[in-house]
């Protein structure tokens, strides 16, 4: 099991409330997984051998250069894919199949077209047989939960791409699911949107008894969200390193100037864009100048 | 340094040539027409084969070929209201002329087959209101009522198979893989060449008929709703595995409904598939409906009727189609803004 890292003095604040995260049941538990596509007659790994755990109310975020395969470890987590070797376990049992225990939230909204807020949130709570009655009124309350209750007749396509996000978060979280899977969620919207967001994904996480796992690409987002970092390396995806973030809760806009924020952030760079080690003129492809065009006309 | 001075010089002028370029073009792709522009070109479709139609039919010197006697004069093998071809009523007052007889008198017309438009609107009327010249034969409006049924009942018949048998094909590879390589054989195989396979099976009434309709219709129904079934977003069977939907619950719940509006239209052009084969479709066994009206009035040169009851099929058919467009964007409030 990678161990966390630290490379910067935690607050006490900070190491205590970690101490107390780290101290809560692990719920997901990701063991020696890797997944390898074929290609042609070889084989490409995506992801080699990726161990991990989160615990009981952890906010874990996922970065890594793209190529990295965060987008596959998260649809392996959720049971949309599976894993080639290695063990995912939720609450020490296996996971087979997309199942309700396990929410997930995508980058494009995939909010049901054709059904109202209401009725798209109702949708996990009706497909687990819950009647229609208790499934409108939990749905209501979670609608009230993130003051989009006046919205709740309208459709989707009505909704601006900030507004469809929370529905597809209320919509995962209704079915109380363990664990909420991310895939850069945010990735589509403005950045004062996703500002918002993120501030609104705080807001609901601290009401709800829930884990977090992730993805982004933006490393602003992850620090400003995550308790825990994981960056994967890219080509194959493995683990670098597991990140402790060192800045207090409530996280508020002004984190963004602290230092443990800077700190952290030349950090991750470090680790995702590593400096290059030789010059690459060689690589560059030769651009014909404009008079060697000429002279090859002639 | 003459680099610099020609920069200098070409700068405006390309600048000037851009702007032209956006503000002077004449032909833009998928431009927005204004409300107004699309009312006009709309009626223009209508009224610009209506008026080319009408200026073959009344302007005298354009086409007209034929010569429509009014007076035979001496020529013993013309009568009054028949048709000849002007070359040979040329020939005609030419030997009248050397024979000293009386010459024939007409004017230009049109051949038989070319009614104008005020006498097959003149027709639309008539054969709406006369009765029909056999004794148990069928008012136009009897024929059309005929002719809708065997549409109707050849249509759900079809779509009550090939709607569920596409949607499961479009669902399940299994299924596609079953089902698909027959239906792709056997709709090449023409409908008409069933017919007398029909008749000898089904009788020579409305069963043949409605069968016709249901092969020319039902292989091609099950492809097409299959192949829309396909295109369901898959990122939203994915969200709805995630939230805990199971088996044919995700075909019921999630697939059906999000191309349900793609299906909707996929229904009303085999709508009109089906009426394509209307015509073949009665002159199997015992001749009905409207290709009755169309094969008798065609026999007694009434072309006037005959272009009444084509065109009544035509106004039919948009009809039913605006009709049901009007529907679906009442049933689908969400489809356009979705289609975006």
């Amino acid at each position: 099991m990678t161990d966390s890292c630290s490379y910067l003095d935690q607050s006490d604040a900070v190491k205590e409330r970690l101490d107390r995260m780290k101290a809560r049941d692990v719920i997901l538990r990701v063991d020696q997984l890797s997944k390898t596509f074929p290609a042609g007659k070889s084989e490409v790994t995506a992801l080699d051998k990726i161990s991990f755990q989160t615990h009981r109310r952890e906010f874990l975020c996922i970065i890594g250069p793209s190529g990295c395969g965060k987008s596959t470890l998260i649809r392996i987590l959720a049971g949309l894919e599976t894993g080639s070797s290695g063990r995912v376990l939720l609450d020490g049992h296996p996971v087979a199949g997309p199942g309700r225990e396990r929410g997930m939230v995508f980058q494009g909204y995939t909010l049901f077209p054709w059904l109202t807020v209401r009725k798209n949130v109702m949708f996990g709570l009706r497909m687990n047989n819950v009647s229609r009655a208790e499934a409108g009124k939990q749905a209501d309350e979670w609608l009230n939960l993130i003051g989009l209750e006046k919205f709740a007749d309208y459709y989707p396509h009505q909704l601006s791409g900030g507004m469809k996000q929370r529905v597809a978060i209320i919509r995962a979280l209704v079915n109380h699911p363990r664990i909420l899977l991310m895939d850069e969620p945010f990735s589509a919207l403005d950045a004062q949107t996703r500002a918002r967001m993120q501030s609104y994904l705080l807001e609901i996480w601290k009401k709800v008894d829930i884990t977090i796992i992730f993805i982004t690409h933006d490393l602003d987002e992850a620090i400003f969200l995550a308790d825990r970092i994981l960056v994967l390396s890219a080509h194959p995806g493995r683990v670098q390193e597991l990140i402790e973030v060192p800045l207090e809760r409530p996280r508020r806009p002004e984190h963004f100037t602290a230092e443990e924020f800077a700190a952290t952030k030349a950090r991750l760079e470090a680790l995702i864009h590593p400096p290059r080690e030789e010059v690459e003129e060689e690589s560059y492809p030769a651009v014909p100048l404009l008079t060697d065009v000429r002279d090859s006309v002639e | 340094m003459m680099l610099n001075v020609s920069d200098a010089a070409i700068a405006p002028m390309g600048a000037a040539e851009t702007s032209q370029a956006v503000s002077g073009q004449w032909f833009r792709v998928r431009e927005k027409l204004s409300r107004r522009a699309r009312i006009l070109f709309a009626l223009a479709s209508v009224l610009l084969p209506l008026s080319i139609w009408s200026a073959v039919s009344y302007v005298p010197f354009i086409w007209h070929p034929d010569v429509l006697i009014s007076d035979p004069g001496d020529v013993d093998y013309f009568m009054p209201g028949m048709r000849v071809d002007k070359a040979m009523f040329a020939t005609e007052i030419a030997n009248a002329k050397t024979n000293g007889t009386t010459p024939p008198v007409g004017t230009p017309c049109n051949p038989v087959y070319l009614p104008a438009p005020g006498d097959v609107l003149m027709a639309f009327y008539i054969s709406f209101t006369t009765p029909p010249q056999d004794q148990n034969g069928l008012w136009l409006h009897q024929s059309l009522c005929q002719s809708i049924q065997t549409i109707f009942w050849g249509f759900i018949i079809s779509s009550i198979i090939g709607v569920p048998l596409g949607i499961l094909c479009g669902a399940h590879s299994g299924m596609s893989r079953l089902v698909e390589p027959f239906v792709e054989f056997f709709r090449y195989l023409p409908a008409p060449a069933f017919s007398t396979l029909c008749v000898a099976v089904l009788g020579i009434y409305a069963g043949p008929k409605i069968a016709i309709i249901v092969i020319g219709t039902l292989f091609q129904q099950i492809l097409i709703i299959a192949n829309t079934t396909r295109k369901a977003d898959f990122s939203l069977v994915e969200a709805a595995l995630t939230l805990g939907t199971k088996n044919l619950r995700l075909l019921t719940k999630v697939v059906i409904p999000s191309v349900l509006p793609d299906l909707y239209r996929d229904q009303r052009v085999l709508l009109g598939w089906a009426w394509t084969y209307l015509i073949v479709a009665e002159l199997v066994g015992a001749t009905s409906g409207i290709s009755l009206f169309i094969t008798q009035q065609s026999r007694y040169q009434h072309f006037a009727n005959v272009y009444a009851a084509i065109a009544m099929i035509g106004i039919l058919g948009l009809g039913t189609d605006l009709i049901l467009a009007a529907l679906g964007r009442k049933l689908f409030p969400w489809d356009r803004a979705a289609a975006e």
